[in-house]
């Protein structure tokens, strides 16, 4: 049976979190086997992943028609080396992430909120896979707006207040986000009348309606900014990650914006198509403008936080410039280093966020103040924060490290070296904000709440671990991720017609 | 809400009309415009409009929201359920010809399990959110 | 008289744009969920708008009509009008456990008990 199954993963991709959020809700008054239900069906999504990028790579790229209809008229799942390599990180951090929800949330959560805050991490993870794997322009809203939707619960559930007013801000912006979006889709309609990505980049050579076609564009990129949160549309993201939950932290950051900046890839280079957007439209320039001032601004305020989550948070939008420095420079090499930079962006921040997460379950607080002299205290969570802190600055032998010299030698290519001394003084920033974390937790005396700190669970630190060891893993063995991202770079550029 | 007379009359009356409305566009959905999430609305209303006239408790005991939970959840699973075993058939995902002996068929009867599985989503959710709602105000 | 013809697009940017200017400009959280949802009606209208094609008729076989309007922006709208009602109900719950926390659905006076907090 399994034999026949083989030929409908895209299907099960997208299916397997989709139901086992339902059931979450059924088996609500058992909330361990909940959870054991969301983390079996995170490593079976891990399992369809690994599968189809390994079809992918050896046959080329898989079209799945769902329902049976043929694909300009019926929804098409499409996956090619982009797409699936999105996927792979997607669930790759879903099934680490979710092992680590079981402590991290039977400590965070309401006993009766645990099987609802499962089912809206589940309907996430379904939104950001059927946005990443769709070939059709209206289902990425309709699998947007799941994820986005789930996403503001998920902030929610957390514990302080301002968990409450951060959701409804972020609410409210990516309201009008999803919003630019559907315009932008809508326009691409009137003009060519159809719905396909595939069709809609075949026919929209012919299309006369310029104008139309430039409005479309900028709804879409304005759009697509606001959910990937780049700069100055980041406003949002620093209070979401602060104030949610650990595990949906750590999940959304390490994922949603790296979806959200698949689909700007998506929408710039396959429909859209780089001629229109780079030559008779600024976005290279814009994007590149944008990038380097968030970087700046990130890594900056990041500096003058007191809350360790916000200084993520903030280093997160300096990061989504490094991604969007790359798509901006347009060449192979800067494509291939922004979608390397994607994965281990991830990696990092997945391991970050964790570490945080742990820090959080034994103290209740991730300020400054109270994390003085946790070091001592919980010295296996803060060894995995400095190592993972150090793929963040971009130390040799860690991930950070190869998608920065790959950048780097992406702007030396094109000659711009002020953009090169930008993404080394980014670096430099980095290190400032996160010595300032390591000097509070381990040379600072200890905190009233430190002091009666003990070492996470295992449960919270294997999880952890896992993540910070594929920090080092991938830092020292690039040929898997280094490989794809050029395949996936060289898939995107190809459609230049 | 005691003596408001006429409004429990008209609710009494009404309230049946509008549940077999609701299962009519439910079910004519194939045929003339209706489907899953009409229907549910529809059926939804009937309801909440008991509700109104006879209190919130009253319909809590008949439709507990535990109960509801469940439901909304079962239809999802009802929906994708009827994918799956498309799948198991060994056919693509939710492509209704496998699901009888002859594609008409199947596309009958998987286009009435799929709006089923909206309908009963869609009311016990418009439900849910209105308990939610109303529910709140009186327990603070 | 092309600006009269586009009367449909006119509708549709005013009501968006007014949509957006409440949600900026109002502090009270209710208020910017109305702004909100006019936003996305707008967008609504918009797409419903682009479905009509001149003198068709309504989208369901009928025998003796050759010329139908467009229905698959309709649809798409159905499913879009669904995720606005999602976002308005996960908007105004937001609202209500706002106003339990801080006891009132003023921005400003939210932010004053959060600096003071």
């Amino acid at each position: 049976m399994l034999g026949t199954l083989s030929n409908d993963l895209p299907a099960l991709q997208v299916v397997v979190p989709l139901m086992s959020a339902p059931l979450c809700l059924v088996l609500a008054r058992w909330p361990r086997l909940v959870w054991i239900l969301c983390v079996a069906a995170s490593w079976t999504s891990l399992a369809i992943s690994m599968e189809l990028l390994d079809q992918v790579l050896s046959y080329g790229p898989i079209s799945y028609a769902m329902g049976g209809w043929a694909a300009p008229w019926g929804i098409e799942y499409r996956v090619d080396s982009v797409n699936a390599y999105v996927i792979l990180i997607v669930t790759g951090i879903a099934s680490v992430v979710l092992p680590f929800a079981g402590a991290s949330v039977a400590g965070e959560i309401r006993e009766d909120k645990v099987a609802m805050f499962y089912t809206l991490l589940m309907l996430c993870l379904t939104g950001l896979l059927g946005m990443t794997i769709t070939g059709d322009a209206f289902n990425v809203f309709v699998f947007l707006e799941i994820s986005s939707l789930s996403m503001y619960g998920l902030i929610s559930m957390g514990r302080d207040r301002r968990a409450l007013t951060s959701a409804f801000q972020y609410l409210v912006m990516g309201t009008i986000g999803g919003t630019f979006i559907l315009v932008g889709i809508g326009f691409l309609y009137v003009i060519t009348g159809t719905l396909n990505m595939a069709d809609i980049a075949q026919r929209l050579p012919e299309a006369t309606q310029l104008r139309t076609l430039h409005t479309a564009f900028a709804f879409l990129v304005v759009g697509i900014g606001l959910k990937l949160a780049m700069f100055p549309l980041h406003l949002w993201l620093p209070n979401a990650y602060a104030y949610a939950p650990s595990t949906a932290t750590a999940l959304i950051a390490a994922t949603a914006t790296k979806v959200a900046v698949y689909a700007l890839l998506r929408f710039v280079f396959t429909v859209i198509g780089p001629v229109t957007a780079y030559e008779d439209l600024p976005f290279g320039e814009i994007a590149m403008a944008l990038a380097t001032l968030g970087l700046l601004t990130g890594s900056f305020v990041a500096i003058f936080q007191e809350n360790v989550k916000r200084i993520l948070a903030y280093s997160s939008v300096a990061q989504i410039g490094y991604i969007l420095l790359g798509i901006g420079l347009a060449t192979a090499l800067g494509l291939q280093a922004g979608i390397l930079h994607l994965f281990n962006h991830a990696l990092m921040k997945g391991a970050l966020f964790m570490a945080v997460g742990c820090f959080f379950y034994r103290v209740g607080s991730v300020r400054l103040d109270d994390l003085r002299g946790i070091g001592r205290k919980m010295p296996w969570t803060f060894a995995a924060f400095v190592i993972a802190g150090l793929s963040l600055i971009g130390v040799p032998l860690t991930v950070g490290f190869i998608s920065k010299w790959y950048l780097l030698q992406a702007t030396l290519q094109q000659g711009y070296w002020p953009l090169a001394l930008l993404i080394l003084g980014g670096s430099l920033l980095a290190v400032v904000y996160i010595w300032r974390v390591v000097e509070a937790a381990w040379f600072g005396s200890p905190s009233v709440r430190a002091n009666d700190a003990k070492e996470a669970p295992l449960g919270l630190l294997i999880p952890t671990w896992t993540l910070v060891l594929a920090n080092l893993y991938f830092g020292i063995h690039t040929e898997l991720t280094v490989g794809v991202a050029d395949l996936a770079a060289r898939t995107l550029l190809e459609a230049i017609r | 809400m005691l003596h408001h007379t006429v409004l429990r009359v008209i609710a009494k009356l009404l309230v049946p009309v509008i549940l077999l409305f609701a299962l009519y566009v439910q079910f004519h959905g194939e045929y003339s415009p209706g489907g899953g999430f009409q229907a549910g609305v529809i059926f939804a209303s009937g309801i909440i409009l008991y509700a109104l006239v006879f209190g919130l408790d009253d319909t809590m005991r008949a439709l507990p929201p535990g109960v509801l939970k469940i439901l909304s959840a079962s239809g999802v699973l009802l929906y994708a359920g009827v994918g799956l075993d498309t799948l198991l058939l060994g056919g693509n995902y939710l492509d209704y010809d496998w699901l009888a002996d002859s594609p008409t068929h199947g596309q009958h009867l998987g286009i009435f399990l799929v709006e089923l599985g909206v309908g009963i989503t869609v009311a016990s959710t418009m439900l849910l959110l209105y308990y939610a709602f109303t529910g709140r105000e009186q327990g603070q | 008289m092309r600006f009269l013809q586009l009367y449909n697009y006119e509708i549709a940017i005013f009501l968006a744009m007014v949509g957006l200017y409440i949600v900026v400009s109002r502090g009270n959280l209710v208020k910017k969920i109305a702004g909100l949802s006019m936003f996305q009606t707008s967008v609504f209208i918009l797409y419903i708008s682009m479905g009509v094609v001149d003198g068709g008729s309504v989208p369901i076989l009928t025998e003796g009509v050759t010329r139908y309007s467009n229905p698959l922006p309709h649809v798409l709208i159905l499913t879009a009008i669904v995720v606005g009602v999602a976002t308005t109900a996960v908007a105004l719950s937001l609202v209500i456990r706002i106003n339990e926390a801080y006891g009132t659905v003023e921005e400003d006076e939210v932010h004053q008990q959060d600096e003071s907090f």
